[in-house]
């Protein structure tokens, strides 16, 4: 019923959509749109709401490609400078840096200066902003935050902690009971890299972990070193799986399903296939990274997903009409919703679908993050930081005694990286 | 008349240098390939590896600093030292698959029933592709559930983690290599071997020479041109070998089992990767250490058609 209701509401939009655009005369020619949403959930939400737009525009000839989701990320040098869409999807903060100083994206000011846009999406413009202009517009994000098997929390008699130490009481206790802590994989390094983001700006707060991550501060520096020392404490007690450097997240995951594993610190998007593996919201639920230093304010990893124009499009007219429609309140409640991404909407007009963890993850990005949201370390960081980082990371989770090392060569690295 | 006069002596010095210019015709296509597509990229390569440049943006002229910072994280013991150590580690191990291709094919060298299965049973993983192979492999070293734990469980030792041990990954890495690379070597051997002379067998068998003896000293020198070839192959696989790497472990754990290929890649074009002149320079340095390979290769091709002649 509810869905119903919904979808008739969708229609109403749609249609009011569809007259204010037919007023703001037609669109002609020709929109290509490259997608990165190549898993079926977001390629089928994206296919429809491209025909949603297509209906509104019925002169424009929309030409879609889906390319795979990791192919893209080396694609993208290739296809802006030689043979460019008029759309293309991408990630905010520091992962467009490179395209932006090269001039391949589409300054979009102009629809940041609207005055929908600037109201309902000012959450997300520092995200968007370099060099004082905006260049895309965000189409979703996810919060991050421990997932964790409930029942095994009733089992043991554990409750939600607040505090890091109350975290490593709980992980003790699971331990003792022959279970690991925490799952996780960071055979492909980025895993290693979301619990560095909270352990650090939970240990020294948002501002700091910014200007780590844009090189004003040393590795070496002993307040970076706390932040590994909290980490060490959990490594010390066993509390990951032993060999997470042979596992991608996915294949983490059966260790949580199994029940031999009990937290999983993940975007919201690990709860899809957690749910296909057959836990129900009973079994699986979600909290906010507990507090370590209570002295710093919270803040939340939320990478946003985006769309840009290329500079070279050729129709940007139709493009900056396209990423209008992307960011409207009734799209983004639309293709945000379960049965869709599974995701939080951008724009602040737009409802939360009735999910569990959806809900929860909107209330603790709104009002429980007054630090500030953080993109994920390897958007916030450049390229090449992130990736020597993350690498150190693994390495310091296998051979924690390192750490020495380990610093010492991240510093190297910074002093290269960053002129 | 002129014209005519002008066709004759066309004609005449198309028959006088019909003999030189002929073979330079037919070699024209194959040298313009060669020219566009292995020699101006390796000059092309020198130059971009001057240049600090992300593949987007400007070039900027660097001089040889990509080089000195190649030069450093040898002394670091960085990543350049270590793919560079697992370099000569493929090197050194993955010739192991020429003796043992030489064993196959001489074990297979038989008249038995059913014989051509087996032979093609041993040449099915050289098919079967690169990618395959390091799946395969991968579960086979899988720390919960591969075989290879399991096995050993059974002789009572511990679990091992092949490709999460820093240790240990290079070669288990090149273990799945030599799979494939063992079938190529032997399939060389087993036609190497149709071509060794039985009257020289037979003579020898006269002699009183068997086993060993003559294997070592009537058998393997007639298989030198596929022992030859066989290196030459082997060399240049453990050289450039990628594809494992970047299926099996994608040059983890924290880089331990990367090799100056996957390097290369991996600052120059992977996802964190936009160094194309850092990415040039270790393309250069990989080249000069095939460069020494190659030129043996070419001097003893070039010393064997001397000899023929």
């Amino acid at each position: 019923m509810r869905s119903i209701l919904k979808a008739a509401l969708f229609a109403a939009a749609a249609t009011a959509a569809l007259t204010t655009a037919s007023a703001a005369a037609g669109l002609s020619g020709n929109l290509k749109i490259f997608l990165d949403t190549s898993n079926p959930a977001p390629r089928a939400t994206m296919e429809k709401m491209i025909a949603d737009f297509q209906k509104l525009h019925p002169d424009l000839d929309i030409e879609t490609t889906v390319i795979d989701r990791e192919e893209y990320k080396t694609q993208i040098r290739n296809f802006l400078t030689a043979n460019p869409p008029d759309v293309n999807t991408w990630y905010a903060a520091n992962r467009m840096r490179p395209y932006v100083e090269a001039g391949l994206f589409e300054d979009v000011s102009d629809l940041w200066r609207e005055r929908d846009i600037a109201r309902n999406l000012v959450s997300t413009k520092g995200a968007m902003t370099i060099d004082g202009k905006q260049w895309g517009v965000p189409y979703t994000y996810y919060q991050w935050g421990v997932y964790y098997r409930k029942d095994i929390y009733e089992e043991l008699g554990l409750d939600e902690p607040e505090t890091f130490e109350e975290f490593k009481a709980n992980c003790r206790a699971i331990l003792d009971s022959g279970r690991a802590c925490v799952t996780i994989g960071t055979k492909f390094l980025w895993t290693a890299g979301g619990w560095f983001d909270y352990l650090n700006m939970r240990t020294n707060g948002f501002d700091f972990h910014m200007d780590l991550a844009a090189g004003e501060v040393a590795w070496t520096d002993p307040r970076v070193r706390r932040t590994f020392m909290n980490w060490k404490d959990l490594i010390d007690m066993g509390a990951f799986i032993d060999n997470h450097q042979t596992y991608s997240w996915q294949e983490a995951l059966p260790f949580m399903v199994n029940g031999d594993a009990v937290h999983y610190l993940m975007g919201n998007f690990a709860v899809a296939p957690l749910r296909d593996a057959g836990l129900t919201d009973d079994q699986l639920d979600f909290y906010q990274f507990p507090v370590i230093n209570p002295n710093v304010e919270l803040a939340e990893d939320a990478p946003t997903d985006t769309f840009h124009i290329p500079a070279k499009a050729a129709n940007k007219e139709a493009a900056r009409e396209f990423l209008r429609f992307v960011v409207s309140a009734d799209v983004q409640t639309e293709i945000n919703n379960g049965a869709n991404l599974g995701q939080l909407p951008v724009n602040a007009k737009s409802s939360v679908d009735n999910d569990k963890f959806l809900n929860k993850g909107f209330r603790m990005l709104s009002s429980n993050s007054p630090g500030g949201v953080a993109q994920f370390w390897d958007r916030d960081a450049p390229a090449e930081m992130a990736k020597v980082s993350m690498e150190g990371f693994q390495e310091f989770m296998v051979k924690p005694g390192d750490l020495d090392r380990i610093l010492r060569k991240l510093e190297r690295a910074r002093g290269r990286i960053y002129k | 008349m002129t014209t005519a006069k002008q066709q004759t002596a066309g004609a005449a010095w198309w028959r006088r240098n019909q003999q030189t210019l002929t073979p330079w015709l037919f070699l024209a296509p194959g040298v313009l390939f060669f020219l566009v597509y292995v020699i101006f990229p390796i000059f092309q390569s020198f130059g971009i590896s001057l240049y600090e440049w992300d593949g987007l943006g400007e070039p900027e002229y660097v001089g040889l600093r990509n080089y000195g910072d190649l030069y450093w994280e040898f002394v670091d013991r960085d990543a350049f030292f270590t793919s560079l150590k697992n370099n000569l580690v493929w090197l050194a191990l993955y010739l192991l698959a020429i003796p043992a291709g030489l064993f196959i094919a001489l074990f297979l060298n038989q008249t038995v029933t059913g014989i051509r299965l087996y032979k093609s049973l041993f040449f099915f993983p050289f098919v079967i592709s690169q990618v395959v192979v390091g799946l395969v492999f991968t579960w086979f070293y899988d720390p919960t559930f591969g075989l290879l734990n399991i096995l050993l469980g059974w002789i009572g030792l511990g679990p091992v983690n092949v490709l999460g041990d820093e240790n240990y990954v290079t070669v288990g890495i090149i273990a799945a290599g030599l799979w494939p690379q063992t079938a190529y070597c032997m399939i060389l051997y087993l036609t190497g071997l149709n071509a060794v002379d039985p009257e020289q067998v037979e003579a020898a068998r006269l002699d009183g020479a068997r086993g060993r003896r003559l294997l070592w000293h009537i058998i393997i020198p007639q298989l030198r041109p596929a022992t030859f070839i066989a290196f030459v192959v082997t060399i240049i696989g453990a050289l450039r070998s990628f594809d494992l790497i970047s299926i099996m472990t994608a040059g983890g754990p924290f880089g331990s089992s990367r090799v100056l290929a996957y390097y290369m890649f991996e600052v120059a074009l992977s996802e964190y990767g936009f160094r194309m002149g850092y990415g040039a320079a270790i393309a250069v340095v990989l080249f000069f250490i095939m460069l020494c390979f190659i030129a043996y290769f070419l001097h003893s091709m070039w010393r064997e058609e001397k000899g023929a002649r």
